[in-house]
């Protein structure tokens, strides 16, 4: 476990204590470590002068500042329209076959989450998937299990 | 000035004023949900929607401001099909079980509802598929999801008055909710259960945790004897309930009432706010003379008061490096518990196993109180069961009683005499003041130099009042006060409370001696008062509680004979042992979140 209330104080110093300074702060404890444990909240809460009822408020909004326990890697696949015209079933199942998992669940050795995710914008290059930041398209279920091999041995 | 017409008539308003508000002066009536006069506007519930000429879309009248030569309908097709839709579509996501809720005819979205007379259903019922949770994890409240239409009146009242923010809005569209830190049960959060949400909540989503049915079963249960204490700011609000606007003394009904009911013995918590006083008054002034004699730093200056159930929490959450700071007084609520159980049984020869003790507080955080481990002094629980003013209409109402015909009766004795002291209990600043009129004549010999006893810097709604007080021509026993200014602070509101413990914090809170009360305008503006609640009333129950205390033959705490003769027979002196067993208590430290 990392050291939460030092890291949280070192944020709030390079991004302000001010209202405003909430989303930053969040957005780069996510970057770090992959979802906000209660912990990092209430720190959060503590540095802002915020209640921690707010800060879930503000984190439960966003499908992108995670509230559960995520793996290292959080494979998003894009449910929307074209995708969905484009495989998006087929790429579910390979990667569930592959992570041993079920859609919206983590792997037990907390390296991979699977979740479906609204429009990534890739609809030309359909169908997509996100891996934390990184965006892998027009995909088969061929190409997938090269990636999550890939990751698998990272 | 502002010029506008609203349905064809002219009206002028200042600039700023909302076209709900300049709707108002012209007597039009604008269906409200989200809207509370305590609160910011918010918008979100759209039901207050008009329609402005030359405007695209319908406006919300609530967070629109009154604009030059504007020109307003209220009462088009357009609007009356748009407010009808929008109710319906609250009702298809609403519980609506409505006879079998607690807010049955006390409800403004049911009121909403009858006004359109819907029908049938003409959206789908959502209710079901939605696994809305209800939290009965709280002593003092219940939070149902399923009736709530997420105005964010408690988002906003526990932000804006308390600055608590225990619930914020979680989740984004069809799975948006009020959510406390990560949807932890309300008993293990920040939540000081003062009941103010309770108080705006439109509907039936935060409503108390009753206790009728219990105070019923002790009534009627033959081997019990059931007294009851009622508090100072219920008397001048139960009319609400009971048919009388607002700022009527009911005191003498009330008391005839419970008798009604049932209760053995009709007992008044002002004799134990009497009391508290006594112990109050002299724990400050030990604390100054350990502080300002001795030179003791380990005394902790000012003192704060303890009575409000809220503000405990409050500072138990927030600032608990300052819980040594509160006075070690139990509220008068469970002084009078403790000694209902003690010197009360002994006085009438009665089991105190077979005692049940019931409680009417303006006040939801108190149910919350009397189920805190310390206050079992007396070898059980010390109070029972607490109701709230409301609960108590609601019992009066069951039983059948004509209350605008019941006769006024007086309090039972042992533990029934109180003064005016104490009857200002009610009202922010009215401890302070009660304190003062005690603490000034035990330290001079004199009364407090103000004119009838009204010591008026300290009374009013402003949000923080502060007050000196030089101390002048001691008796012998207190000379080291001479030439003391006493410096006094009071806030109301957790907000302002907050704001002097940010001043306590950073060390330039230079007072003695500082009165906090939870909610808005002291106990009269409770969370367990009649609903509506707002500033306008609260300001009539505040006239309502002055009147009472100068109506009263004694208005000094310390002139009160059942004290007098209870320190004699029983308790010895102020903070005596004995008194420490039973009258003080101690605080414990929790989670800020």
């Amino acid at each position: 476990m990392y050291q939460v209330g030092n890291f949280v104080k070192k944020l709030s110093n390079k991004h302000g204590r001010e209202r405003e300074s909430l989303m930053p702060i969040l957005q780069a404890i996510v970057q770090k470590h992959n979802y906000l444990t209660d912990e990092a909240m209430v720190e959060v809460a503590r540095e802002l002068d915020i209640s921690a009822a707010e800060v879930y408020g503000t984190a439960s909004f966003y499908t992108f500042l995670d509230t559960q326990v995520k793996g290292k890697y959080i494979i998003r696949v894009c449910k929307t329209i074209t995708c969905s015209m484009k495989g998006k079933s087929d790429i579910i199942h390979i990667l569930e076959d592959m992570l041993k998992i079920k859609v919206g669940e983590t792997t037990s050795d907390k390296q991979f989450s699977l979740i479906e995710t609204n429009c990534i914008g890739w609809c030309h290059k359909a169908p997509a998937i996100l891996i934390n930041e990184m965006p892998y398209t027009e995909l088969t279920p061929e190409k997938v299990s090269a990636i999550i091999k890939d990751y698998m041995h990272k | 000035m502002i010029n506008l017409r609203i349905n064809d008539q002219k009206v002028s308003v200042q600039e700023g004023t909302t076209v709900l508000a300049a709707s108002k002066k012209l007597k039009i009536n604008i269906p409200t949900l989200c809207n509370h006069d305590d609160l910011c506007v918010a918008g979100n519930c759209r039901v207050c929607l008009v329609e402005q000429k030359g405007a695209r879309t319908l406006i919300a009248s609530c967070a629109t401001p009154a604009a030059e030569g504007m020109e307003i309908h209220t009462n088009t097709l357009k609007v009356r099909n748009a407010r009808k839709h929008i109710v319906e579509l609250l009702l298809s996501e609403h519980r609506s079980d409505c006879t079998k809720c607690y807010k049955n005819q006390n409800c403004e979205l049911q009121s909403l509802a009858n006004d359109f007379a819907f029908g049938d259903h003409v959206f789908l019922d959502l209710v079901e598929d939605k696994k809305y949770n209800i939290d009965r994890s709280s002593p003092s409240f219940i939070k149902d999801d399923s009736k709530c239409i997420r105005c964010q009146r408690c988002v906003r009242t526990c932000s804006e008055l308390q600055y608590v923010s225990a619930i914020s809005v979680a989740n984004k569209g069809a799975h948006q909710k009020i959510s406390s830190f990560h949807d932890r049960p309300m008993s293990q959060v920040v939540c000081t259960n003062c009941g103010q949400c309770v108080n705006r909540c439109p509907t039936g989503a935060l409503v108390e945790k009753t206790y009728i049915d219990q105070v019923w079963d002790a009534i009627y249960d033959p081997e019990k004897h059931v007294v009851v204490q009622t508090a100072p700011a219920v008397r001048v609000a139960l009319g609400e309930d009971l048919g009388y606007d607002p700022g009527e003394r009911v005191t003498g009904k009330m008391v005839n009432a419970l008798r009604q009911l049932g209760f053995n013995s009709v007992l008044d918590t002002d004799f134990s706010a009497d009391l508290t006083i006594m112990e109050e008054g002299t724990e400050l002034l030990v604390r100054l003379k350990k502080a300002l004699v001795d030179g003791d730093k380990s005394i902790s200056l000012p003192m704060f008061t303890s009575c409000s159930p809220g503000w405990i929490k409050f500072i138990e959450h927030k600032y608990p490096e300052f819980l040594p700071n509160l006075s070690t007084c139990k509220s008068p609520q469970q002084m009078f518990g403790a000694l209902a159980k003690t010197f009360y049984a002994k006085k009438r020869n009665i089991d105190p196993s077979k005692i049940v003790s019931v409680s009417v507080m303006p006040c939801t955080a108190k149910k919350f109180e009397a189920d805190r481990p310390e206050m079992r002094s007396s070898g059980f629980k010390d109070v029972d069961f607490v109701l709230t003013t409301r609960e108590l209409a609601v019992m009066i109402k069951q039983a059948g009683i004509d209350f605008r015909n019941v006769e006024e009766a007086g309090y039972d004795t042992i533990m029934g005499d109180s003064t005016g002291a104490a009857v200002i209990f009610g009202a922010t600043g009215g401890v302070m003041e009660a304190a003062l009129r005690t603490a000034y004549e035990i330290v001079t010999g004199r009364e407090v130099p103000f004119g009838n006893l009204n010591i008026t810097p300290v009374r009013g709604m402003d949000g923080v009042k502060e007050a000196t007080i030089k101390i002048e021509g001691c008796v012998n026993a207190w000379k080291f006060l001479e030439g003391v200014e006493l410096k006094v602070a009071i806030a109301h509101g957790l907000v302002n409370a907050n704001k002097i413990m940010k001043m306590t914090r950073e060390g330039k809170a230079p007072y003695h001696f500082v009165e906090i009360m939870a909610c808005p305008g002291g106990c009269i503006g409770g969370g367990g008062q009649p609903i509506p609640t707002n500033m306008e009333i609260r300001k009539k129950r505040m006239k309502a509680i002055y009147s009472e205390d100068e109506h009263k033959l004694l208005r000094k705490s310390h002139e009160n004979p059942d004290v007098i003769a209870i320190y004699k027979e029983f308790l010895d002196q102020p903070n005596s042992h004995k008194s420490h067993e039973l009258l003080h208590t101690h605080y414990v430290e929790r989670d800020n979140f």
